[in-house]
């Protein structure tokens, strides 16, 4: 009995070697080295037998150690939202607590806010997003062209007709909605593959039109100079123009860049709580039932009276009205947009997020977002590793957790009394 | 059975290419009755019925629904009209259920239409005005009623793919009731279902029949359901109708035997 465990983990373990060493041979194999006279090829095959060495060993001791544990006593992940349903409300509202304390932590300086406020968009595009792909089931990878459509919006009424954020904010979000309900139209009919393809073309479109309308949105070059967003009329500049007060001014404080920063945070949290507030709201209500039912069987809704053509409109529209919310916040905390800032991989990451997070979980796009989005940018210490560091995390998060970090969905409506639950 | 037919199926054909799934066919059925369609696989006894419900649009024919308040052509409705306007609910050979919500929950989604008038399409739901919990509240109770008609209330909150077999195909037809039909039509409800389950469907059927006074339609093979509760018997071959009558008269019908047996062979006769 032992003896045969022993073999198969050798085997195991000599297997991977191999695995390994042919891996590492063209990759670390090689390397070009620059010297004076010439560009000569160097060979490192110590570093291909260290790597074939550990994996061997690894797997070998891991075969060990499997074999060891008695059937029963296998440690499974548990599932957290699922055993505890209570801790998942705690876990938003401390969640959203911690949002709301953080930029007056003695840590958070000022490039830690400006992190906190990029993940934050993120966390807004991808409850935005779930609407579409965790409710809906429809595979939309275009969704950047809401943003986009918000941001530019935005742009273009403040720099030409001179109108505040606050009044473009739900223009840009109607905007963005419309356009969700034209991409709609011609999908209608198409699901699963067919339909990624066709919204990912409609992404590439919104961008090329952007970057091709040269009279109109200032193509490659960008909108620069968008006003900043001001609160109640109180501006965020060192001097305020003519019969204006800045924030310094009215509240007695010092001038400090520091301000603007906190206030743009506050307001992406602002918009990103109300998503997630409308999301969860809506999920009982019909239309976010018919949502939810349109994913698992859309024959099965037909026979039941729903018309599929409004779930996916209302949805596709929803999801891209809160797109268009999150693109105007992107324009006026940058200042400056450009087609750049809207292509494919945008739309991958934010896609990744809602996958990440497990499908249609609130909580699970925060996670997700704070690893995708945040992550990367902590690792910058990590330099030439940083992208190594990243995908070596999808990947152990993905063995692990193949449905998304919260996949567990708790039922928007419980009988009560009627029956014990 | 004095009351006018509900459903007047005339002329109907359905072609796809140069096969003729449903040939010419034209029978009816009438409220507070149950009427079966038989007939060997392939007979087309689906295909009507994707017809009935609007799933297909048939190349001819006409499908009248005899309502209180008037005759509905279903041929010229979307198949989500029939099921809302028409209120003709169906149920499926395989079952179509919303797997990973639970079973409550498709039961409230089959209320849809009345539950979005009370929301005012989601303002007030949103808003949380009391009408439209008041209108939640009376969905739940219809939904309590049906699950307690299937005997499925202990597990309203699980999540309707992990019931087991027979207990998908009863809260299938609590769906459908749950849409407040005139006609359901059942796509082989007792596929599957052993002898006991059989049963329990017919006491079922016969109830909601005998309650609610809608008409039933079902296809259905196995025979101790149909020849047990139906009132009426269809009996479809290669797209057309062979023989129809009650279910006494179809068991000696000599067409209907032929169909499913075969012809007898000449040396051996």
């Amino acid at each position: 009995m032992a003896g045969a465990a022993l073999k198969a983990a050798l085997k195991d373990g000599i297997l991977g070697a191999v695995v390994a060493a042919a891996l590492a041979l063209p990759m670390l194999g090689f390397r070009l080295v620059d010297s004076a006279s010439a560009l000569t090829l160097a060979t490192r095959f110590d570093w291909v037998a260290w790597a074939a060495a550990i994996v061997g060993l690894g797997r070998f001791a891991l075969c060990l150690l499997r074999q060891s544990v008695p059937a029963d006593r296998v440690p499974m992940m548990p599932d957290l939202g699922a055993r505890f349903p209570k801790a998942r409300l705690m876990v938003g509202w401390a969640l959203a607590g911690f949002a709301l304390v953080l930029p007056f932590l003695p840590f958070a300086d000022r490039s830690l806010v400006d992190k906190a406020t990029m993940v934050l968009i993120y966390v807004m595009l991808g409850w935005g997003l779930n609407i579409v792909v965790g409710l809906a089931g429809l595979l939309d990878l275009g969704f950047v062209a809401f943003y986009a459509v918000g941001a530019y919006s935005y742009a273009l009424l403040a720099t030409k007709l001179d109108l505040s954020f606050w009044l473009c904010l739900p223009m840009a979000g109607l905007f963005a909605a419309s356009f969700g309900i034209l991409l709609g139209f011609p999908v209608l009919r198409l699901r699963g593959d067919y339909l990624a393809i066709v919204t990912l073309g409609f992404g590439e479109i919104i961008r090329v039109i952007l970057q091709n309308w040269v009279d109109f949105t200032n193509g490659p070059n960008g909108i620069s100079g968008i006003p900043r967003p001001t609160l109640f009329g109180l501006q965020f500049t060192a001097n305020a123009p003519e019969g204006k007060t800045t924030f310094a001014d009215y509240f007695g404080l010092d001038f400090s860049g520091e301000h603007r920063v906190i206030f743009l945070y506050f307001v992406i949290l602002a918009l990103a709580l109300l998503t997630n507030l409308f999301t969860l709201r809506i999920r009982r209500l019909p239309i976010g039932r018919a949502w939810e039912a349109l994913r698992e069987d859309e024959i099965a809704c037909r026979s039941l009276g729903l018309n599929p053509t409004m779930i996916k409109l209302s949805a596709f529209a929803t999801g891209a009205m809160f797109a268009g919310f999150a693109g105007s916040f992107f324009a006026t905390r940058q200042g400056f947009i450009s087609p750049e800032s809207f292509t494919f991989i945008e739309s991958a990451v934010i896609l990744a997020i809602v996958v990440l997070g497990g499908m249609g979980s609130q909580i699970g796009v925060v996670l997700a977002a704070l690893l995708l989005v945040g992550l990367p940018e902590w690792f910058r210490e990590l330099q030439q590793y940083r992208m190594l560091a990243f995908g070596g995390t999808m990947v152990l998060i993905m063995l692990w957790k193949p449905s998304g970090l919260l996949s567990h969905r708790a039922p928007t409506i419980r009988l009560g009394k009627g029956a014990p639950s | 059975m004095s009351t006018a037919p509900l459903l007047e199926v005339e002329h109907v054909t359905m072609r796809f290419g140069g096969l003729f799934a449903v040939n010419d066919l034209s029978f009816t059925a009438r409220a507070k009755s149950i009427t079966a369609v038989i007939g060997p696989n392939g007979a087309g006894k689906t295909t009507l019925f994707n017809c009935i419900t609007g799933f297909y649009k048939p190349q001819v024919g006409r499908m009248t629904l005899n309502h209180a308040d008037g005759p509905v052509l279903l041929e010229r409705l979307d198949d989500y009209d029939i099921a809302a306007q028409a209120k003709v609910a169906r149920t499926f050979q395989n079952i179509r259920l919303f797997a990973r919500m639970s079973v409550l929950e498709n039961l409230i989604v089959a209320q849809h239409h009345t539950l979005m008038r009370a929301s005012a399409f989601s303002l007030a739901g949103l808003l949380g005005l009391a009408r439209y919990s008041k209108a939640e509240k009376l969905a739940v109770d219809k939904a309590r009623h049906w699950l307690d008609r299937v005997g499925l209330l202990d597990l309203a909150d699980e999540d309707a793919g992990s019931l087991p077999y027979g207990s998908q195909r009863r809260l299938e037809i609590a769906r459908a009731m749950c849409t407040d039909p005139v006609l359901l039509c059942l796509d082989e409800p007792a596929a599957g279902l052993n002898p006991k389950e059989s049963l329990e469907l017919n006491t079922l059927l016969t109830g909601i029949r005998d309650e609610m006074g809608i008409g039933l339609l079902l296809i259905e093979h196995d025979m101790s359901v149909v020849m047990g509760i139906s009132d009426w018997v269809v009996v479809l071959d290669y797209g057309s109708k062979i023989a129809e009558g009650t279910p006494a008269e179809i068991r000696d019908d000599p067409a209907v035997i032929r169909a499913y047996l075969g012809e007898p062979d000449e040396a051996e006769a």
